[in-house]
């Protein structure tokens, strides 16, 4: 430990001004010239491509500055509604999930950070978590499709046709259901920190006190996990809200959702003098998740209070 | 009373992990069994078998794997030095790095292929079409994971102790960060790697409006014509990343055991 403290404290900016200005400038380079490549690369590959959206969406097709393409989208109740559907699809897909998440994050938590239900369910989730995508919608065809192994069975047991109504799966119902499911294992990822923060004693002292089990989650475990659980909704809500390949990959007919709105804008299936809709839809979802990720970060904030 | 209690805790949980796991288990045991669909009721591996006879489908599969591949190293090279840096010789910008490292999330990827599309005509143009280019966009995809885990490696160690005996012992920069310091990160860097290559098999967004043919651009134009074998391959691309999330768990859960003796002796 105190060998780092030389070299970690060494104040970059502050030498300049009291003159030896040659050393201190190499010090200074020196410091800081290694981040240089990491800076740069992510410069061009992720604030410039940024950068270029937030300019796009405030230009006309030729390129001057003008407010058109904000106008199409506020204007046109397809794109209105999709940003309707979109929250809602987000909304509910996040609430269930951080609930059935949440439920299973309690349950293999109770055996503590060894038990071995929790370490399959953790590595389990961390698969599942990225399992979003093309896969995860053949998942779904493959289980409820028109002949899917649920619709067969439910056919030939109980003879319920499952596929009546064939289109439920690639329209909205569909897309919230298959959300749904890849949010658990992420919920089960970011919530168990927040379940190892809830002490046995605390338990103990609720129910040898006389407190019920409904008492002690209503006056003590649930007021402390509130803020995880909120920011943990949040971060679900900006998942699903950010996601396309599942939707893209299900969604048989239209675009209902923004981002198959932005998909379909890059295809070229778009009316002449639209081509920067594309951005300004790209900026309003900019807007929703980064309003979603401040108030997470917020929150995240109060809850670490428990933490430690 | 207390034994009732917890006896109904422990209904209560295991109903839990039945219901809630068994969901989650339900599309990967429908996938199985649809994917071993043959005629008239029996089981056959003809859509297994036929991934290999895809010659489209065969492609796919090895660009995606070299990207992958690619992306894991390239961000290592970009992403180890950088924040091991930071832990060194410039902890002030510790956060900077972290903020830019997490803004992918903020920034889905549906928003960035959005921006990127001027980038990448002209890098397009330049390699002509070759889809291995897609590695400098999945590296910023990839980012907020890996500095996850290359940050968290990187709190385990006391790097300035490590890096203050390399170098009074005479060991220039590269040599503390190639020698030193990234040996002690393996278990780190291994899965920096892994949930790398892992969202890699995975990318569709942005490949398939770039146009360029990966695995899951070819998984869903497959889907409209054979169900079949895109459910197969599905499934075997899922298990193919649950085993390496499974391998990389069961190293570094050995290595710790490894890693840690010496490290207590030393502060001790």
């Amino acid at each position: 430990m105190t060998a780092s403290t030389p070299a970690s404290e060494q104040p970059p900016g502050a030498g300049p001004a009291h003159g030896g200005a040659g050393s201190q400038r190499r010090r200074w380079t020196g410091t800081y010239l290694p981040l240089v490549p990491f800076f740069a690369y992510v410069s061009l590959f992720l604030l410039l491509p940024t950068f270029i959206v937030l300019v796009g969406a405030f230009q006309s097709a030729d390129g001057s500055p003008s407010l058109e393409n904000i106008g199409t989208v506020l204007s046109g109740p397809r794109f209105l509604q999709a940003f309707g559907r979109s929250v809602q699809l987000s909304l509910v897909s996040a609430l269930a999930g951080a609930i059935l998440g949440g439920l299973l994050a309690w349950a293999v938590s109770v055996g503590g950070p060894g038990g071995r239900l929790r370490q399959i369910a953790v590595a389990a989730s961390g698969v599942l978590a990225q399992f979003g995508g093309v896969m995860l919608a053949f998942a779904f065809l493959a289980t409820f499709g028109i002949t899917g192994t649920v619709t067969i069975l439910l056919k030939n047991s109980v003879g319920f046709d499952l596929a009546a109504d064939s289109r439920w799966l690639y329209g909205m119902t569909g897309l919230t259901i298959v959300y749904t499911y890849f949010q658990i294992p992420l919920m089960v990822i970011v919530f168990l920190p927040a379940l190892d923060g809830l002490r046995q004693e605390w338990w103990e002292a609720s129910t040898s006190l006389g407190g019920s089990s409904w008492s002690y989650w209503r006056h003590v475990g649930g007021p402390i996990l509130a803020p995880s659980f909120l920011g943990a909704v949040l971060l679900l809500f900006a998942n699903a809200f950010s996601a396309y390949a599942t939707a893209a990959a299900l969604v048989s007919q239209g675009s209902p959702i923004v981002p198959l709105q932005i998909g379909e804008a890059m295809s070229g299936e778009v009316v002449l003098g639209q081509a920067n809709v594309g951005k300004a839809l790209a900026l309003g979802m900019i807007i929703v998740v980064a309003v979603v990720m401040t108030l997470y970060a917020l929150l995240q904030r109060r809850a670490s209070r428990w933490l430690r | 009373m207390t034994t009732r209690g917890r006896l109904r805790r422990s209904v209560a949980r295991w109903t839990i992990v039945v219901v809630v796991g068994g969901y989650l288990l339900l599309p990967l045991v429908a996938m199985a069994e649809f994917s071993t669909r043959g005629d008239f009721g029996s089981r056959s591996l003809d859509a297994w078998i036929a991934i290999a006879e895809d010659p489209n489908l065969v492609e796919a599969i090895i660009t995606t794997l070299s990207i992958a591949a690619l992306t894991a190293v390239g961000m290592l090279v970009l992403l180890v030095p950088t924040i091991t840096w930071t832990y060194l010789r410039a902890p002030r910008m510790k956060r900077p790095v972290e903020f830019l490292c997490l803004l992918p999330i903020a920034i889905p990827a549906i928003v960035l292929v959005v921006g990127i599309v001027p980038i990448y005509s002209i890098l397009t143009r330049a390699t002509r079409g070759n889809p291995l280019v897609l590695v400098f966009i999945d590296i910023i995809l990839v980012l907020p994971y890996a500095h996850r885990a290359i940050d968290a490696g990187l709190r385990s160690i006391d790097v300035a102790t490590l890096a203050e005996a390399a170098r009074s012992l005479g060991a220039g920069w590269p040599r503390v960060m190639f020698q030193v310091i990234a040996p002690n990160l393996r278990g780190a860097i291994l899965s920096a790697a892994v949930i790398s290559v892992a969202l890699v098999l995975g990318e569709f967004t942005i490949s398939s409006l770039l146009n360029y043919d990966t695995l899951q651009v070819v998984i869903n134009l497959l889907g409209k014509r054979d169900s079949f074998v895109s459910v197969a391959v599905s499934l075997a691309a899922l298990l193919f990343a649950f085993l390496l999330i499974f391998g990389i768990t069961a190293v570094a859960g050995g290595q710790r055991r490894q890693v840690e003796e010496p490290i207590e002796e030393g502060v001790a």
